[in-house]
């Protein structure tokens, strides 16, 4: 009867501490520990093949674990296993992967583009990345623009003009806008004058009277309709705003604003002129890229 | 300290467990299961079905065309929510079993018990029976032992490779995929998952087996927390195998059941059936154990010995403690009924989605960046990016419109027709302009609306946006 009781007591591991506190033995089973040994193996294994000790300055690379990848530039580049590298390989093979649409969108119009869904899909989604990263600094986010600053790129109003090709330009060199300031030139009162009649075009405004006189200095003295045409229509090849649409551009005129400071905010424009400018991304984006942003911005605002 | 204990193992090897075959009940019902089972797997993905467009494979999980065909049901990725129902079910189901009749999901159709089942059976097919197989076992290596072993091995390994190829015909067209897969052509996840499922179920099954149970399956562990005292276990009745003078083997003397009775010995004979036929090696006259997988074959054996010896069955049997006491054995515990709700609800739900699932879909999302654009007319202009998708197996035409919406215009890009070919989906612009007054609330809801010939129109609400 005792040997059978101890034989179902628990074992210990036959520590004691304090006199009476022992430790239960929990027996491991084997495989458990086969596997322990496995994990040993393992490791020495993975010390040869992959980069593992620090030595001095440097540490060991590993043996018969080369990485080869073609970078961006078309160079071939060699070296030991290393997770940077892998990532060097995926690009390679993204790129690869990449090519492959490239080469159905290269030579196509933009209406054959725009009429395959597949095609259209890619450029859109190429394009939308390539937006966000280098345009919506200046442009915002979906294209919306700053008033007086960044053109609105998602209304119908093109300044440089809403075609496709127009579009390309504009991205590939840049575009240089520029409206020389008028104070030196036109009297206070004059300037009051072709801000009333500017604002009349497209506002509701209150002295028909000035209005009358600032069109005569627009199409007149002022020189205005040089640029902006004598209908005000302005003119896409130089940048000039048409002036009788309800989008500002220039000008920071806002529906919420009183009368007063919208004319303040179109004499301000006529007073001190205004320089804006669009860099040129053709050093920055290839072709095709520049093609599948002009598809997307002409999509933003409808195009023309 | 004593010397054993001095001694003490740290590691414990396992002891190998040779189960007796055995006849009865419970081992014709788990047959039955095994043999039901098997069909199923190893014969659905040979299975033909007629479908106007897709494969002619009843079950066919196409994972890079991303449509899962189950015979009349496409599931599409969109719909893999429905795996969720059908997990939350299984699940449920699982516990309410469970709760009702214990671990029956282990002992009758747990798939490590199905094949480690065969296995055994290859094993008794090639070695011979119970103590054969010990004898072999405990044998120095000899020729005869090494083709006995290397033959049971084989047949394994066969098994385990028919069942990985057979897991691997789901995910393929699986008449061509069998040829190319001899062929060496097939691709290399077939190879990889055909290779990985071999190996697993040889090891599993033929080597690891009971240890599986115990070691590694977590719902082993957990589901004693959903055992009752009105929970099926399967028990010795040990105030009638034991009586008060406990169990013995049966002598010239004491082979009556009455003169045992009247001397306080047991109905238990020790004839220690129940123990060589268990799969796991316990004892179940030592009362319910972590290891019982509840299948039973304990009982079988049992009760042939009972029948033997002209002794009443059940001395082990399938009881509750409840049962074994006085108190009233109640099905219909709240746990229980909560179970069974839960399962109905899940099925319900998961039915009335997939009976209800639309062939054709259009999702609205507003473009939020800007919100709204004054147009040079004056009017606001709001874009809103249109998804339909085509799940029915024939091309459709769709028109898009607008509805509720009088003084509005509509501008789709590239164009308000679009045509999508079947099981494709595909994304329009949609431009809507509306003039702008004083008195004009600063939102308005309005509808999109796809119709396809009469039969299909779908409809979608979008809000319109002016300025503030």
């Amino acid at each position: 009867m005792s040997e059978d009781k101890q034989k179902r007591t628990v074992q210990t591991t036959g520590h004691a501490w304090d006199g009476d506190i022992q430790e239960f033995n929990n027996p491991l089973p084997t495989w458990w520990l086969w596997g322990f040994y496995l994990t040993v193996v393992f490791a020495v294994i993975y010390w040869f093949l992959y980069p593992a000790w620090p030595v001095g300055e440097g540490y060991t690379k590993g043996v018969a674990n080369e990485i080869e990848y073609v970078t961006a530039e078309g160079k071939t580049v060699k070296t030991h296993w290393n997770t940077r590298a892998l990532y060097q390989q995926e690009l390679q093979m993204a790129r690869q992967k990449q090519a492959e649409y490239q080469q159905q969108l290269a030579g196509k119009s933009y209406k054959e583009i725009l009429s395959d869904p597949g095609k259209r899909e890619y450029a859109f989604s190429v394009a939308n990345v390539l937006f966000a990263d280098n345009c919506a600094a200046c442009h915002q986010d979906g294209g919306a623009g700053l008033a007086g600053m960044y053109p609105n790129l998602v209304d119908d109003d093109w300044l440089w003009g809403g075609s496709f090709e127009q579009i390309q330009a504009s991205i590939s060199d840049g575009r240089n806008g520029s409206m020389p300031g008028f104070k030196k030139r036109l009297s206070e009162q004059q300037l009051d004058d072709v801000s009333e009649y500017v604002l009349s075009l497209s506002e509701q405004h209150r002295h028909p009277a000035m209005a009358k006189r600032g069109e005569s200095i627009f199409n007149g003295d002022g020189g205005c309709f040089a640029c902006h045409t004598k209908a005000a229509t302005g003119n896409p090849a130089m940048g000039a705003a048409n002036l009788t649409d309800k989008i500002w551009t220039v000008a920071v005129v806002d529906p919420a604003m009183s009368y007063t400071e919208k004319k303040d905010a179109v004499k301000q424009v006529i007073s001190n002129g205004i320089k804006r400018t669009m860099p040129a991304w053709k050093s920055r984006f290839n072709e095709l890229e520049i093609r599948m942003l002009a598809l997307y911005v002409h999509e933003l605002g409808g195009g023309e | 300290m004593t010397a054993s204990q001095q001694s003490a193992h740290y590691v414990q090897s396992r002891i190998p467990v040779f189960p007796r075959s055995v006849k009865g009940r419970f081992r014709h019902i788990k047959t039955g299961i095994l043999i039901l089972a098997y069909s199923v797997y190893f014969l659905l993905p040979w299975m033909p079905w007629s479908r106007d467009i897709g494969p002619d494979q009843a079950v066919l999980f196409d994972i890079v065309g991303r449509k899962f065909y189950i015979f009349d049901l496409v599931v599409y990725a969109q719909d893999i929510f429905w795996l969720a129902g059908f997990l939350i079910i299984a699940a449920f189901l699982l516990f309410f079993v469970t709760g009702l009749a214990g671990r029956v999901f282990c002992g009758y159709f747990c798939f490590q018990t199905l094949w480690t089942d065969v296995f055994i059976f290859i094993e008794r097919l090639v070695q011979g029976e119970r103590n054969q197989r010990m004898k072999l076992a405990g044998a120095p290596w000899h020729t005869k032992k090494i083709i006995l072993m290397g033959t049971t091995w084989l047949l394994w390994l066969l098994v385990g490779f028919i069942t990985g190829l057979s897991f691997t015909l789901y995910w393929g067209d699986a008449q061509a995929l069998v040829v190319e897969f001899f062929n060496g052509q097939a691709p290399f996840p077939a190879y990889a998952t055909t290779l990985f499922l071999t190996v697993t179920t040889f090891v599993m099954a033929g080597i690891a087996r009971e240890q599986v149970c115990t070691y590694m399956c977590p719902y082993a562990r957990f589901q004693s927390a959903m055992f009752d005292k009105n929970t099926l276990v399967i028990a010795y009745n040990e105030s009638r195998g034991e009586r008060e003078c406990g169990r013995c083997k049966p002598d010239r003397q004491n082979q009556s059941r009455e003169y045992r009775q009247q001397q306080g010995l047991g109905d238990c004979i020790d004839c220690g059936y129940c123990v060589q036929v268990c799969p796991v090696g316990i004892d179940i006259r030592n009362g319910l154990q972590y290891q019982c997988i509840s299948c039973a074959l304990c009982v079988d054996a049992c009760n042939t010995i009972m029948d033997a010896i002209k002794y009443p069955r059940g001395l082990i049997r399938y009881t509750s403690e409840n049962q074994q006491g006085t108190v009233w054995q109640r099905w219909f515990t709240i746990k229980n009924i909560g179970y069974a709700l839960a399962i109905l609800v899940t099925t319900a739900l998961l039915i009335v989605s997939i009976a209800g699932r639309a062939q054709h879909e259009l999702h609205i999302q507003q473009l939020r960046q800007p919100l709204y654009v004054v147009q040079s007319d004056g009017r606001i202009q709001n874009r809103y990016t249109l998804k339909l998708v085509n799940k029915e197996n024939r091309p459709r035409r769709f028109e898009i419109s607008i509805r509720d919406f009088a003084d509005a215009e509509l501008d789709v890009r590239p164009e308000a027709v679009i045509d999508i070919e079947p099981g494709r989906q595909v994304t329009v612009q949609a431009r809507v302009f509306s003039v702008h007054n004083q008195q004009s609330a600063h939102t308005r809801r309005f509808e999109f609306i796809a119709s396809s010939g009469d039969d299909v129109t779908l409809r979608e609400s979008a809000t319109f946006f002016y300025p503030e």
